[in-house]
């Protein structure tokens, strides 16, 4: 067992983990964040996404004991409180940007660090930016719709 | 879906991770980036017994000029190349080539070094260095060597790295001058495993003929495939539509070697193949004669 200490939506946490312990597994069972959604658990569906020192990454493909030290986001640091949505979560409600909701958290944090570093995105820059994110609902029409609202909210 | 049982190092010199290196030999491996190395290790396809993480290695990630050269650590990411403004300045073949590379997800994490001694012949780095002529450094206990690019891929999958080497550094050539470059690929979606990619490099002389052309592609045999006789039949000529139609038949139909897959069978990326040289070549021609 190895300890780690690492800072997750600001909250500092220190656990003795397994090295073969995935960062996604560690978040949702060690920590009961299961905001962090487990895929394909190989890096292709994006559900498990989150954002360490403020870039997106894949939790399924990093180990609990890598995180050491980093300060990392997950879906569950987006809001406030449910009456407090982030401007991307109120964007997917009101646009109806889910359907089963599997593939949402981790749409919502690959579309943060994007919308950052591009805050008026055209309808191909976001296609083209949830590629790496797979939605088996399809819905994807009114994700990109979504993506668009929250980028004329966050203005 | 989940890895078997390893032993965990973290070290935090390089020194330390070639002492453990020598120690442990083909039985340890090396985690960079992980975005390949993790998911073979959650399908228990590969299952090392010890693990040397570089990650907290700093003195690997770098890049920076020296002389007419840029030298890249082997942990910097991926995401970084994309961003570097010497890496889009001096060559920029790499600088378009790299958003090619998986997703932003992957590239945050994703290492040049990881990518290259990963060797996935359908990955775009080991492409691109053998397109640029990349020069690589590989260290172990007792010492260090330069390999050259193409002398570095061996195989599927398989490198001239020792047991005991670790990749360290890559030098990259700046581009030359009057040289222009271009690089595309087909995949089903964006960021997928491409079912075709080229790179190409075209160098003019002063009165428009092309000195030197390159030719290097990806998912087309057992690793990155540099087309040498189709470029030969460019040098000394002036290019036009007829002879970049001959050494596209020639990349397409005698050098390189697909093996086809469940996206594309091995006639549909020879097709892929000669439409993208042409693409490309014209593209790299175009840019080189830009700047006679």
């Amino acid at each position: 067992m190895t300890q780690v200490t690492l800072t997750i939506n600001g909250q500092s946490y220190t656990r003795n983990v397994e090295p073969r312990m995935l960062l996604s597994d560690f978040l949702r069972h060690e920590l009961g964040l299961m905001g962090t959604h487990v895929g394909c658990e190989h890096g292709v569906c994006g559900a498990c996404t989150i954002l360490v020192d403020g870039e997106s990454a894949r939790s399924c493909l990093m180990f609990a004991v890598q995180a050491d030290g980093l300060s990392i986001t997950t879906v569950e640091g987006l809001a406030k409180d449910k009456d407090n949505l982030h401007p991307l979560q109120q964007s997917f409600w009101e646009a109806h940007g889910l359907q089963c909701g599997y593939c949402t958290p981790g749409i919502l944090m690959s579309m943060i660090p994007f919308l950052k570093q591009n805050p008026n995105p055209t309808e191909d820059e976001i296609r083209h930016a949830l590629s790496g994110n797979l939605c088996r609902c399809t819905g994807y029409q009114h994700i990109v719709d979504a993506v668009k609202l929250a980028s004329e909210k966050m203005k | 879906m989940k890895p078997a049982l390893f032993e965990y190092h973290a070290p935090r010199s390089l020194e330390e991770a070639l002492t453990l290196k020598k120690e442990h030999g083909d039985e340890a491996k090396i985690l960079a980036g992980g975005q390949s190395l993790v998911p073979a290790m959650n399908f228990r396809v590969v299952q090392p017994s010890l693990l040397i993480d570089l990650n907290r290695v700093n003195e690997l990630s770098f890049i920076r000029e020296d002389g007419n050269t840029i030298r890249i650590g082997a942990m910097a990411r991926e995401r970084h190349l994309e961003f570097d403004a010497t890496i889009a300045k001096q060559t920029p073949l790499l600088h378009e080539a790299v958003p090619f590379i998986a997703h932003p997800q992957i590239r945050n994490r994703g290492t040049i070094g990881g990518s290259i001694v990963n060797a996935d012949p359908a990955a775009e780095l080991p492409v691109l260095m053998l397109a640029l002529n990349a020069r690589l450094k590989a260290k172990n206990k007792s010492g260090e060597r330069w390999i050259d690019a193409q002398d570095f891929f061996v195989g599927m999958f398989t490198t001239a790295l020792e047991p005991d080497e670790i990749l360290v550094e890559i030098e990259l050539p700046f581009s030359l001058p009057r040289t222009g470059w271009s690089f595309m690929e087909v995949a089903p979606r964006a960021g997928d495993y491409a079912m075709m990619g080229v790179a190409a490099l075209v160098t003019l002389d002063e009165a428009g003929k092309c000195k030197a052309a390159k030719l290097v592609y990806l998912n087309a045999g057992d690793g990155p495939v540099n087309a040498v006789e189709a470029a030969k039949l460019l040098e000394s000529e002036v290019l036009n539509d007829k002879l970049i139609e001959t050494a596209a038949s020639m990349a397409s139909e005698k050098e390189i070697n697909p093996f086809g897959n469940m996206h594309a069978s091995a006639d549909f990326q020879r097709h892929l193949a000669k439409v993208l040289t042409k693409q490309t070549l014209q593209k790299a021609a175009r840019r080189a004669g830009e700047m006679i």
